[in-house]
């Protein structure tokens, strides 16, 4: 409803102001003047940082002094491209998302399909769910290096007890993917089970109030009802989680820091370790064109479907 | 017939899902809390007997002594401050140049507002931490290293806030603001008096979402801020834990000392947050 509101508001205002109608010279004055500061800050921040990345990326340029030092045009892309640790990285980076957008996706929204059923509980619920998400990730992964502690932890104490052979949930690196991915699900599930909750208010409530005159069942409810209605929070949160997993450096950093050796390394601790560990600046800022160009395309896609559903619910 | 408890009760075969929804919910809870409450029953528990008995949850000595050791034998009292500094004006300054903005792109027609509009729409494209590397150069140039202006000023240019503000400002009648200038107040009069004051529910938002933002963030910090009396919570902390080794009380002290303060401010703000959380998601 609120979306309808402010969609109209926007639209209402370009329609006068592509009217021809720009407003005495203080207005034209005052707007410019209070868009400024953040201007300023967006574009030597934001702006800035993506440009010249691009532009360090055709130099030899290195971390221990500024400067760009000499163009060597698109060797260092050449070398990046050619890179098996790079590209192993980026396997990583994906193998990752992979392991964590499904479950993080889907308990999130069962969880919340659960959650919408109860009354007074719904609140404690939400709360549990949600607190782990805003404890510092230092705090996050001391906990979980406890918890997989090898003999001493509680995560291969409870393996022992269902008479299975613990593993070695950080040294082995089919199991450090796993374990990393079971923190970061168990850290972030509660953000998208609140988007899911909230994308479940929108369903009207006499929805479902006729789906039960007409003796459907709360299944037959929920798959031909809410879940349909339910789409595009699914799409945006599925696009947001994705967004967010191709990032990963924090917990792989401070879990694994990437290893054993750097089976485990995402791209982004690769271009940590080249950019600022090596100090090869350049090198590194090509591997960070590459990588953006590839996250470029999934918030393009984001913004696409995020414009989209906008549309859809201020028409 | 009596009116639901529950919008969603129509039939008894609903009540049943309920019971079943709220078993399983149950459960997941449970293992949610363990690892939080694990953490916070080995930090209270002494060394010796987490050598001795390290999955057991009871002990007939729990005490505080792990967290005296902490607090004197870490600078974690001022990496508090630093990240409550870091985290206070990174704020103060986002909400007013996200305000200003959104404010001039909502209810302002300058020349150009359509050109900045979209501008500042495609930096929703430009997702976090990724331009850590060229960012870092561009602070290494203004000689902004290890100062706190390193973590406050790049936090400040986010488009995602201007876009919470600009859509309330938008939302506010156009008469208002009118009848504010003829009143004569001046443009930034009609945004700091009449505007901004009925924003509150943006700016907690914004403010919420910055000060956690600003507070947990951890490959910034760790990139510009190397000097130990000046490191924030998240990143100070990693620097210490490797000297602990295995006493895990003081590990899971630590660890329980940094998600404190947050902690708090989520209890004390849980509905804002959880508000916020749903509105600027979506949209």
């Amino acid at each position: 409803m609120a979306t309808t509101i402010i969609d109209d508001g926007v639209s209402a205002a370009r329609v006068t102001s592509a009217g021809n109608r720009s407003g005495p010279r203080d207005e034209h004055r005052a707007g410019w003047l209070l868009s400024l500061p953040f201007l300023v800050l967006y574009l030597l921040f934001l702006v800035g940082p993506a440009v010249y990345g691009i532009v360090m990326s055709f130099f030899n340029a290195t971390t221990v002094r500024p400067g760009l030092g000499k163009a060597v045009g698109l060797d260092n892309y050449r070398s990046i491209l050619t890179s098996s640790d790079f590209w192993s990285s980026m396997g990583h980076t994906v193998w990752f998302t992979t392991l964590t957008t499904p479950p993080l996706v889907i308990l999130a929204l069962f969880f919340a399909l659960l959650a919408e059923r109860l009354h007074r509980a719904k609140a404690l619920v939400r709360f549990i769910f949600f607190a782990p998400f805003v404890l510092p990730v230092t705090s996050v992964t001391l906990i979980f290096l406890w918890l997989y502690a090898p003999e001493v932890g509680l995560v291969p104490h409870w393996f022992e007890a269902v008479g299975l052979p613990p593993p070695n949930l950080l040294g082995e690196t089919k199991w450090a993917f796993i374990s990393v991915a079971a923190l970061t699900v168990w850290w972030t599930v509660g953000f998208n089970f609140v988007l899911f909750l909230a994308g479940l208010q929108e369903v009207p409530r006499d929805v479902y109030e006729a789906a039960a005159i007409d003796g459907a069942n709360p299944v037959r409810t929920l798959t031909g009802i809410v879940l349909p209605l339910l789409r595009p929070t699914v799409v945006l949160v599925t696009m947001l989680q994705i967004l967010a997993s191709m990032q990963i450096f924090n917990q792989m950093y401070l879990m694994t820091a990437g290893g054993p050796g750097t089976s485990t390394r995402p791209v982004m601790e690769f271009i940590y370790d080249t950019g600022f560990s090596d100090y090869r600046a350049g090198y590194a800022a090509a591997a960070t064109m590459v990588y953006f160009a590839l996250v470029l395309v999934v918030s393009l896609v984001w913004f696409l479907l995020r414009r989209q559903s906008n549309k859809e619910v201020g028409a | 017939m009596s009116t639901p408890p529950n919008a969603l009760d129509y039939n008894g075969r609903s009540r049943v899902f309920k019971i079943f929804s709220a078993l399983v919910l149950a459960v997941f809870a449970i293992i949610w809390i363990v690892p939080m409450a694990f953490a916070v029953d080995t930090s209270l528990k002494p060394e010796a007997e987490i050598a001795a008995n390290p999955t057991n949850w009871w002990s007939d000595h729990f005490s505080l002594a792990a967290y005296r050791k902490v607090i004197d034998g870490t600078p974690i009292l001022t990496w508090y401050l630093n990240s409550f500094i870091i985290a206070a004006l990174t704020v103060i300054l986002t909400v007013a140049v996200t305000s200003m903005i959104g404010f001039a792109l909502a209810q302002t027609r300058f020349a150009g507002r359509g050109g900045v509009f979209a501008f500042v729409l495609a930096g929703l494209l430009i997702p976090g931490q990724i331009l850590a590397l060229p960012l870092y150069q561009i602070i290494q140039s203004m000689h902004l290293l290890n100062t706190y202006w390193a973590m406050v000023l790049p936090a400040a240019a986010a488009p995602i806030a201007v876009f919470i503000f600009e859509s309330f400002f938008s939302g506010l009648p156009r008469e208002l603001i009118e009848a504010a200038r003829i009143d004569g107040a001046s443009w930034f009069g009609v945004y700091w008096r009449v505007c901004l004051p009925l924003c509150r529910p943006a700016i907690s938002a914004v403010s919420i979402f910055t000060f956690v933002g600003s507070w947990n963030n951890f490959l910034w910090p760790l990139l510009v801020l190397s000097n130990v009396k000046q490191m924030t919570i998240p990143v100070g902390m990693s620097a210490v834990t490797g000297g602990f080794g295995i006493l895990y009380a003081q590990l899971m002290a630590t660890a329980v000392l940094g998600a404190l303060p947050l902690f708090v401010v989520f209890l004390l703000f849980q509905r804002h947050i959880v508000q916020g959380v749903a509105r600027t998601g979506i949209k």
